[in-house]
């Protein structure tokens, strides 16, 4: 076994999609060789070689490659792709833009978005927005896979001896072109990997009122998501949403408000320790997964949750 | 210019999907089947685009089973000009539905492809990619913003950060994010004539593709379910049980 792993990162960090894969690929083989494509990319090249599990940085290094499109990718992949068994990356919106060219280039099928692994080449995924769960077997001599970040843990830091390789690649032209990018800047844990996330549905009524979630966010130092019925409405951006076609989340507590509990909103969240609802409506499905329910309005509700919180943290002081 | 769009025929996304007893698949038989939500937002950018003056034809495919053509109809009925069928299970891994769109390209020669970003049931999210790599086609993929210049288009794509606007030449490939745009719905007249509008059948034999699965489903399971929590009166107990009874604040 074989493995290389198509890293995530912008440049400057390391993403963490990037220590759960390592990890997941871990429970296929032990020589894994993880492939950095970027641009001004020395450190994150030596720091990733210093993770456990480890074997090889194959470092790409170039102007050309700064923004990740996925053409200028699968290309690189491919050229390398014959040394390995199986060729695994994140499950974010990066991986999944990336791999599936491989996957065609190879001409083997993909396996998306995999939450166990049971052998090398038994898989198990998600289907239905979580409400079934796949066993899969690939009967390709290489498996590319995309594995989803939150079901596996994060490799340590340290520990791994890699050493870093070099390589140059001449891409040939491509018909796209990076413009810009709109990344929401904030000071909150990162929605996908936070302890605690506070989300807010169609319930809050209003981009106004949304505020009123980040004001209890903010009091748990807590990630802030949204049901897409939220972000179609406009109360916050894209990047918020949890559920089948947003991200995946499984945080220790996850505390839902005005959520009505859509199974695409569900397949978001339902993993999570500790789920928290507070709905008008006693019969909103939502209550159905929720480990503590609080039927009642939220505009009462969250002012009386932010002075509870208060009175708790300033016992603790 | 001509614009493909396709789509496909899922268990409606209101539908609660029950496993089989005997872990075969999931129940499929009397469960209300309706075109895959990102799919809609594809063919409505389609028509928007024609209605622009942007593309003259809209060509809606569709493979998997004869019912399928309901699908396609739906489509039509939305305002799409003809479809085409490719007869098969409804089972076809995306590697070989990206081939049978790529021998369907080379024929039809459309300018423009618009997918859905995932379909809802198998939630793979790679037939838009592959394509794209089989044709050689820029992709713009979980696209909710199109703007279609003269031989560019401006693409702009939900991703996890946020949003990332990229500029591809035509022909190109978007898988179309559910933020697109807001589907319409067909009027009784255009459902009356999309009846009469020509869906042409093929099959993936005729086609030369090799359609064989390459995964192998073992086994198709229920998800762990959790249990039902408790009612709190207040959210004062509410705290105290997170505190104390949960301890996850």
């Amino acid at each position: 076994m074989s493995i290389l792993i198509l890293a995530e990162h912008n440049n400057l960090e390391v993403k963490s999609s990037t220590l759960n894969t390592i990890s997941a690929a871990s429970k296929v083989g032990s020589e894994i060789d993880i492939l950095v494509i970027g641009s001004d990319i020395e450190n994150i090249a030596k720091e990733i070689a210093n993770y456990q599990h480890v074997s090889k940085v194959i470092s790409l290094d170039d102007k050309n490659f700064e923004h990740a499109i996925a053409e200028k990718i699968d290309p690189v992949i491919v050229s390398i792709a014959d040394k390995y068994s199986h060729i695994f990356a994140p499950a974010t919106t990066f991986g999944k833009n990336v791999m599936p060219r491989v996957a065609v280039k190879l001409d083997v099928a993909q396996i998306s978005d995999v939450i166990n692994i049971e052998s090398e080449d038994t898989f198990i995924r998600p289907i239905y927005a979580g409400n079934a769960l796949a066993t899969v077997k690939s009967n390709d001599d290489k498996k590319v896979i995309t594995v989803r970040p939150t079901s596996f843990d994060v490799v340590a830091k340290d520990g791994g001896s890699g050493i870093v390789e070099s390589i140059n690649f001449e891409s040939s032209e491509t018909f796209t072109e990076f413009l810009d990018r709109e990344e929401s800047k904030s000071d909150r844990p990162e929605l996908s990997t936070a302890r605690i996330v506070v989300s807010g549905g169609r319930g809050l009524q209003s981009a106004e009122n949304f505020k009123l979630i980040n004001n209890i966010a903010d009091k748990l130092n807590a990630a802030i998501g949204a049901s897409r019925a939220a972000v179609d409405a406009g109360y916050v951006s894209n990047d918020y949403q949890v559920g089948q076609t947003g991200k995946v989340v499984v945080p220790d507590l996850y505390i839902a408000v005005g959520i009505s509990g859509a199974i695409q909103h569900l397949a978001g969240m339902k993993e999570s320790k500790i789920i928290v609802a507070i709905n008008k409506d006693e019969e909103a499905p939502i209550f159905n997964i929720a480990d503590y329910g609080l039927s009642a309005d939220l505009f009462e509700a969250l002012p009386q949750l932010s002075s509870e919180l208060d009175k708790l943290n300033s016992i603790e002081k | 210019m001509k614009i493909l769009v396709t789509v496909k025929r899922v268990i409606d996304y209101n539908v609660q999907v029950r496993v089989k007893a005997d872990n075969s698949g999931v129940e499929k038989e009397n469960v209300k089947m309706s075109m895959n939500p990102p799919d809609e937002n594809a063919v409505e950018e389609a028509l928007r685009i024609k209605e622009a003056g942007k593309a003259d034809e809209i060509i809606i495919l569709s493979i998997g089973e004869e019912k399928c053509q309901e699908t396609i109809r739906t489509a039509l009925a939305m305002g799409a000009d003809r479809g085409i069928l490719i007869k098969a299970t409804d089972d076809v891994e995306p590697l070989s539905v990206s081939k049978l769109i790529s021998k369907i390209v080379e024929t039809e020669k459309p300018g423009l492809i618009l997918m859905g970003k995932q379909a809802i049931d198998d939630d793979s999210n790679q037939t838009a990619q592959m394509t794209s790599a089989l044709l050689n086609w820029p992709q713009a993929t979980f696209a909710s913003k199109i703007d279609i210049e003269e031989n560019t288009a401006i693409v702009t794509r939900e991703i996890d950060e946020g949003l990332e606007r990229v500029k591809v030449k035509m022909p190109f490939i978007a898988s179309c994010d559910l933020r697109l745009n807001e589907p319409r719905y067909a009027s009784l007249p255009n459902i009356m004539k999309a009846k009469k509008k020509p869906i042409d059948i093929k099959s993936a034999e005729e086609l030369g593709v090799d359609i064989k699965p390459r995964i192998e489903n073992i086994k198709i399971s229920e998800p762990p379910t959790r249990q039902k929590g408790v009612m709190v009166a207040d959210v004062a107990e509410l705290v105290q049980k997170l505190k104390y009874e949960a301890k996850v604040i």
